[in-house]
């Protein structure tokens, strides 16, 4: 029997544009995975330490705010920084094409940029750990 | 008509149902889901009168529009959501808006400033001016206006949680140029309850924010009579998924909230009502649109009378301030968002919206650069001067059609209200999650059905062109100089300033707060001796409290 993905949906900083990501939370509980989700204004700090004490196997980051570069590269140091580079770290949100190389460079594993279909997650999750894992 | 007419009437219908086969006609759905008919016939629309129910413009219910003559008198608001880096970079950027032809500035806050939080707090680190102008102190208010006329100007502040601070700074500003607060004149947004159900931009507990909200009315309604204290913000909860009905309903039940601790603050309801707008979020479902405006016109004006006991006509008044929504906007293809926000501005119009800011086409990436916002602008004036939209009131006013979705918008809307109404009230129903719950539930059925193609959005799940390419857009970026001489200007303040009498300002808001004394002149005081936004919402926060958010999927 494999363990259901687990899943921490997050939105750092201090945009509060949330409906996304309660949207891909949904996307994903729907599917069979289990989610949590942060609410709002969570610091990098705290992104970590939820993933570290919810044992999750991703990180999905929400940012509409354009401060996506700074918040990923802490969130991604974090983990590293307390054992857990082996957490996914995912992002969506108001990312501009131009920046994607430079996110997955710093070990993002998949961005999703606007215009993604509802759908690209799972597929995403279902490729990188197995559609046991996620349906 | 009479009822042989209407038996007739009936007869024909029937008949043309069954030899046109109706019944296996393709369906069709409202933006809630419901099915729409064929057509529509006065069968529709044949309850009640006409004086009674529709009316005429600026006449009780206000259905047909808040005004006689409306854009015959003048064209609607033109506005452009605007700011961004530091108060000088705004400045310009206004300036360049208002030689182009713009009626006034909405003025975008940056994160941190929203938030109540210095420019160099460790939260704002990478926020600063990134999405709207940087205001830590006076001395940005001071440099924000400069050679601009206070006295004539029109700004619509988008501020709620520091909103009487930010309310203060202008007051101040004003001050130092020699007017009085009854000169100035604008447009506070200050609606608390929204920032709770949608967007997050809060600080203190919901009791502390509306002790906050209602110190703005009272002191507007006292001693500034050309601004508007509050502007009840639909837009905020649609553009996180609530549908139509929900904006409306929501938002109407916010607006009720405010007022019932205005009246307990003991102002009388036509002192301060003649001053409450509005501002909705338009979708491209025209007609949809154009009859939701129309209810929201006549359940808000009985409300008012009903409900508060209004006297003045004007307490009565649905003015709004319609924008087609952000989200309404896509990626894909980003030159098909001037089709999209030409045909929403048409729905504002026809549903006879007051002011309008529309958004820029590349909204879904950034905010807007010059030329984009020049577009956004070209488009209304287009519309107002090119079309002939403007000749008439309400030209959809007694199509069977939108009349009979008048009717029933009307009665959906009033139903979101009732059910508010009996969890107790907006706040109530914030605290408890259940305006949270109900708008990510239809943010979900949206976007599933967006997901199964049954709402069509072309280029995207419809149409669409592999073999187009993303465009590169030239976008606006966050310059992050800006942030740095922000933060600079903060020090050079805080260096130069009396810190005693920072300090007495301060002990004054906290003793103030306390005995539960309007805070506004408090205020004024405060950022007159150059307290920062951080330090005034910190010294709130402890006398208030902060808000604890309660987290729902």
């Amino acid at each position: 029997m494999h363990r259901k993905l687990r899943i921490l949906m997050a939105k750092p900083g201090l945009d509060g544009h949330d409906r996304g990501a309660k949207v891909i939370a949904r996307t994903f509980r729907d599917a069979g995975m289990e989610v949590i989700y942060t609410g709002l204004h969570q610091s990098p700090e705290q992104i970590v330490t939820a993933a570290l004490q919810e044992d999750v196997d991703v990180v999905a980051l929400s940012i509409l705010s354009g401060a996506h570069m700074s918040i990923c590269r802490k969130v991604i140091n974090g983990l590293a920084q307390s054992d857990a580079g082996d957490v996914v770290v995912i992002v969506g949100g108001t990312i501009l094409d131009q920046d994607v190389p430079a996110l997955q460079q710093m070990g993002v594993a998949r961005v999703f940029v606007p215009g993604t279909p509802l759908e690209a997650g799972i597929d995403f999750l279902r490729e990188k750990f197995g559609p046991e894992r996620v349906d | 008509m009479n009822s042989e007419k209407q038996q007739r009437l009936r007869q024909a219908l029937e008949h043309w149902e069954q030899d046109c086969h109706i019944q296996d006609m393709p369906p069709a759905k409202d933006d809630l889901g419901e099915p729409l008919k064929v057509v529509y016939t006065p069968l529709d629309t044949a309850g009640g009168d006409y004086l009674e129910r529709i009316g005429l413009p600026g006449q009780y219910p206000f259905t047909r529009g808040v005004y006689p003559a409306m854009y015959r008198v003048r064209p609607w608001a033109m506005r452009l959501y605007s700011g961004f880096g530091t108060a000088e970079d705004t400045n310009r950027r206004w300036k360049f808006l208002l030689e182009q032809g713009n009626h006034g500035v909405a003025c975008a806050f940056d994160l941190p400033t929203q938030m109540g939080l210095d420019s160099d707090d460790p939260l704002a680190e990478d926020e600063v001016g990134r999405l709207g102008v940087s205001i830590d102190t006076l001395a940005d208010m001071e440099l924000l206006y400069d050679q601009l006329p206070l006295e004539s100007l029109i700004t619509s502040f988008n501020i709620n949680a520091p909103a009487a601070v930010i309310l203060a700074m202008y007051v101040a500003v004003g001050r130092k140029r020699g007017l009085e607060p009854a000169q100035l004149g604008g447009t506070l947004s200050n609606d608390m309850l929204c920032e709770f159900v949608s967007r997050g931009m809060w600080v203190l507990g919901v009791e502390g924010a509306l002790k906050l909200t209602i110190d703005i009315v009272e002191y507007c309604t006292r001693h500034m009579p050309k601004f508007y204290p509050f502007n009840i913000r639909g837009i905020i909860m649609r553009e996180a998924g609530a549908s139509m009905v929900q904006e409306a309903g929501f938002a109407f039940a916010n607006a009720l909230g405010y007022i019932e601790k205005a009246l307990e603050r003991g102002l009388s309801v036509d002192q301060f009502a003649p001053r409450i707008s509005f501002f909705f979020s338009t979708g491209t479902q025209i007609f949809e649109e154009v009859a939701r405006y129309r209810a929201a016109r006549r359940l808000w004006a009985r409300l008012m009378k009903e409900r508060l006991g209004a006297v003045k006509p004007a307490s009565m008044l649905f003015r709004f301030t319609g924008t087609v929504g952000g989200s309404f906007y896509r990626a894909q293809e980003p030159m098909n968002n001037l089709i999209r926000g030409a045909y929403g501005l048409l729905a504002n119009i026809l549903g006879g919206a007051q002011g309008m800011l529309h958004p820029a086409m590349d909204e879904p990436f950034a905010i807007p650069t010059e030329e984009t916002a020049r577009l956004a602008l070209r488009t209304q004036q287009i519309c107002a001067y090119e079309t002939g939209v403007c000749k008439t009131v309400d030209p959809l006013g007694g199509s069977y059609f939108v009349e009979a979705l008048t009717d029933k918008l009307e009665n959906e809307i009033e139903g979101v209200l009732h059910e508010v109404d009996s969890q107790g009230g907006a706040a109530r129903a914030i605290e408890s999650g259940y305006m949270q719950r109900a708008i990510a539930a239809e943010a979900y059925r949206t976007a599933q059905e967006e997901k199964d193609g049954g709402r069509v959005v072309v280029g995207v799940n419809k149409f669409v062109d592999p073999n187009i390419e993303r465009p590169k857009l030239q976008v606006h970026r966050h310059d992050p100089a800006a942030a740095q001489r922000q933060v600079e200007r903060l020090e050079a303040v805080r260096a130069q300033r009396d810190v005693d009498g920072v300090q007495k300002s301060l002990d004054r808001l906290r003793r103030g707060a306390e005995a539960g004394e309007n805070l506004i002149p408090i205020l004024v005081e405060a950022v007159s001796a150059y307290a920062t936004l951080g330090e005034i919402m910190n010294a709130l926060r402890d006398i208030y409290g902060a808000y604890q958010e309660p987290v729902v999927i």
